[in-house]
């Protein structure tokens, strides 16, 4: 004992100079954490608050796991990461390898490939829902007016159509992430090994291919794991264009978590599916971070 | 076979030109080292035989085949950068073998060449390094290992020793001597450092501003400056300038020493022609500490400002003219400051420039 009371009055100082922030990460972060976790094996209901103490131990996750709507919302969570993510990989490194081609104007570029992120997700989501209605559309509406089609298409009602549009809109907004990410990664580029591949036979798209893309790696990697965890955890844009429906046709994990937890007041439930949904995101920041460590364990000393 | 011949070859940029019009010849299996300061465009000249410029006037032609307007790949020639600009995601044995498997040898052909191009350059413990795990002397190896197993036309090296600390670098330079003769192909090879220049060169190739100024072998350009740059720039110390004018077959310093003006200028120059006088610190040495030489020689009363002992000489510092001069002391003794030396100067061997156009007044 008296060696731990010796042990605080050595560092009184710095300790308390940290204990603010401590305090501070105990009140906000990790209270809240542990009454959620503990709300998990609670039936709690938003409405009735005494049954904060009706303890149900592991029910509410066995439900989870016979519940099919979940496992739905699951594996559609996971398709709509896969689209959205590669679509803007290959969209933004496009994008990045375009600009980075032009010498006037360059930086007036790179500011308006940023606009995208400049608005608010719940923008963009109305946004685009007035781009696909299907009476008041835009793109109804162009598509009607070039004799395309004679009847409305249905964007934000059909399954996969709907699923497109969301796609879309989140492609739209966050594609500028990648090219900006990309961009910085090719301006750090040195030439020389670039230079060396045309001298050892290499025609540009080998040299892009072997050197280029290699280089650039580890910053897609970073790009990645950055929107691996934003879309994993989608809510907004979804939430205003289609609102998970119609009839749970594009129900994605955290729509479903906030109608069970807000509209139907399950929040003990609600909570059960956020943490096994977040094993969805801790996969995939430990799948890409392990990724980005292997493509940066040679660069390191360039 | 592959000689490589620049005709007429111009480099802008813009409306910049920065070479101006060069024409050289290299003949097949020949060792040739563009020297010159910075700025002087041997970089570009060589980056134009490369391909990794673009040429703005004039041809380039890689044995018979005119190469203006191939991309590099198709020229056939292999590079050694100065940052040795090695692929960082790939292992040494990797490195190597790049440029075949874009070729598409087979796997067998690959291992076979990189395990030759290892041997030849030491390599054979690194092979599964990657560059970051390698120091700079080996990276140059691995550099110029991957230029080797091409077998390429022509080799190009673009100041590869500049990275070097001093050591290494006298290593290295032994090493590509040595390379140059164990798998003879034509080298073209930029450097600022004229004493590269001289010790590795069969010809020696000096630029200055875009233009070539003298073309010659090592020995050549070391006793037969066309002017009083090359003069100053090839050989360490630099050659001693001093103006001066001529009066009844003597140059007069402006502290008012004069010379005799060596035997092949005699009864050439006017008076009053204002000229530069120029001699090496090897061919004025003091009586007594010079080494056997016969020829034309004039007597010279130096007062000497200090010595720097080398060992197995002393370089006097002194005062001609005006400007500080250096003198080569054979056998040195220790010389005190201020102390007056008779020096004998071998006058066939120093030369009289121009004082306006620098030119060498010799040819």
């Amino acid at each position: 004992m008296s060696k731990f009371s010796r042990a605080i009055r050595d560092h009184a100082v710095p300790l308390a100079l940290i204990a603010p922030s401590i305090l501070v990460i105990l009140v906000v972060v990790l209270l809240p954490l542990m009454f959620s976790f503990y709300t998990s094996f609670t039936n709690y209901r938003l409405i009735r608050p005494d049954t904060l103490w009706d303890w149900i131990g592991l029910r509410n996750y066995q439900r989870l796991l016979a519940d099919w709507d979940f496992w739905v919302a699951f594996g559609r969570t996971i398709l709509f990461l896969t689209v959205a993510l590669n679509l803007e990989l290959l969209f933004g490194l496009g994008l990045a390898l375009l600009v980075n081609k032009i010498t006037w104007g360059q930086r007036t570029l790179r500011t308006i490939m940023m606009f995208p992120m400049m608005f608010s997700p719940i923008l963009v989501g109305f946004q685009f829902k007035y781009v696909f209605n299907d009476t008041i559309g835009l793109v109804n509406n162009a598509l009607q007016s070039l004799g395309l089609t004679e009847f409305a298409i249905p964007f934000l009602v059909d399954r996969w159509l709907a699923f497109f549009s969301i796609s879309f809109a989140e492609i739209w907004m966050s594609t500028s992430i990648f090219a900006i990410l990309i961009l910085a990664g090719l301006f750090a580029m040195p030439k020389d090994p670039i230079e060396a591949a045309r001298v050892d036979g290499c025609s540009n798209w080998q040299v892009f291919r072997h050197i280029t893309l290699p280089f650039l790696m580890p910053f897609i990697f970073i790009a990645m794991t950055i929107r691996s965890l934003d879309v994993a955890r989608a809510y907004d844009v979804v939430d205003v264009m289609t609102g998970g429906g119609p009839a749970q046709r594009t129900e994605l994990l955290w729509t479903l978590i906030a109608r069970t937890a807000y509209d139907d007041a399950r929040m003990g439930r609600a909570n059960a599916m956020a943490y096994a949904s977040i094993l969805l995101s801790i996969f995939f920041t430990w799948y890409f971070f392990r990724k980005l460590m292997d493509a940066r364990k040679h660069l390191g000393a360039f | 076979m592959a000689e490589v011949k620049l005709t007429n070859v111009v480099k802008r940029y813009g409306s910049v030109e920065v070479v101006h019009g060069i024409d050289l010849e290299i003949a097949h299996n020949e060792f040739v080292v563009l020297v010159g300061p910075s700025g002087c465009g041997k970089s570009t000249t060589l980056r134009m035989i490369a391909g990794l410029e673009e040429i703005s006037d004039g041809e380039i032609k890689i044995g018979e085949t005119v190469v203006n307007n191939l991309p590099p790949r198709k020229r056939n020639i292999s590079m050694v950068f100065q940052n040795y600009a090695l692929y960082p995601h790939m292992t040494v044995s990797e490195n190597l073998g790049f440029s075949l498997k874009i070729a598409g040898k087979s796997g067998a052909e690959i291992s076979a060449a990189v395990a030759n191009a290892a041997e030849i350059l030491g390599l054979g413990d690194l092979l599964e390094r990657t560059p970051a795990e390698l120091s700079g002397g080996q990276r140059q190896r691995v550099a110029m290992g991957r230029a080797i197993v091409r077998h390429p036309d022509v080799f190009l090296f673009d100041e590869p020793l500049s990275n070097l600390d001093a050591k290494l670098r006298t290593q290295m330079r032994v090493e590509i001597k040595k390379l140059h003769q164990k798998i003879k192909t034509t080298i073209v090879y930029v450097t600022h450092d004229q004493v590269e220049a001289m010790t590795l060169a069969d010809r020696i190739v000096i630029m200055k501003d875009g233009h070539i100024v003298q073309v010659g072998t090592p020995l050549d350009v070391f006793e037969r400056p066309v002017d009083t740059f090359v003069a100053a720039f090839i050989g360490s110390p630099p050659m001693n300038l001093i103006n001066g004018h001529i009066e009844a077959d003597h140059v007069v310093f402006s502290d008012g020493n004069r010379l005799p003006v060596p035997p092949d200028f005699t009864g050439k120059l006017a008076d009053g022609r204002q000229v530069v006088f120029g001699f090496r610190a090897d061919v004025l040495m003091p009586k007594g500490h010079t080494l056997a030489e016969s020829g034309v020689v004039t007597d010279l009363d130096l007062k000497i400002d200090f010595a720097e002992p080398l060992g197995s000489e002393s370089i006097l510092l002194s005062t001609l003219g005006g400007k500080e001069i250096q003198a080569r002391m054979h056998n040195p003794r220790p010389v005190n400051e201020g102390e007056v030396l008779t020096c004998e100067l071998h006058l066939e061997k120093c030369h009289i420039f121009d004082a306006s156009s620098t030119k060498n007044l010799r040819e």
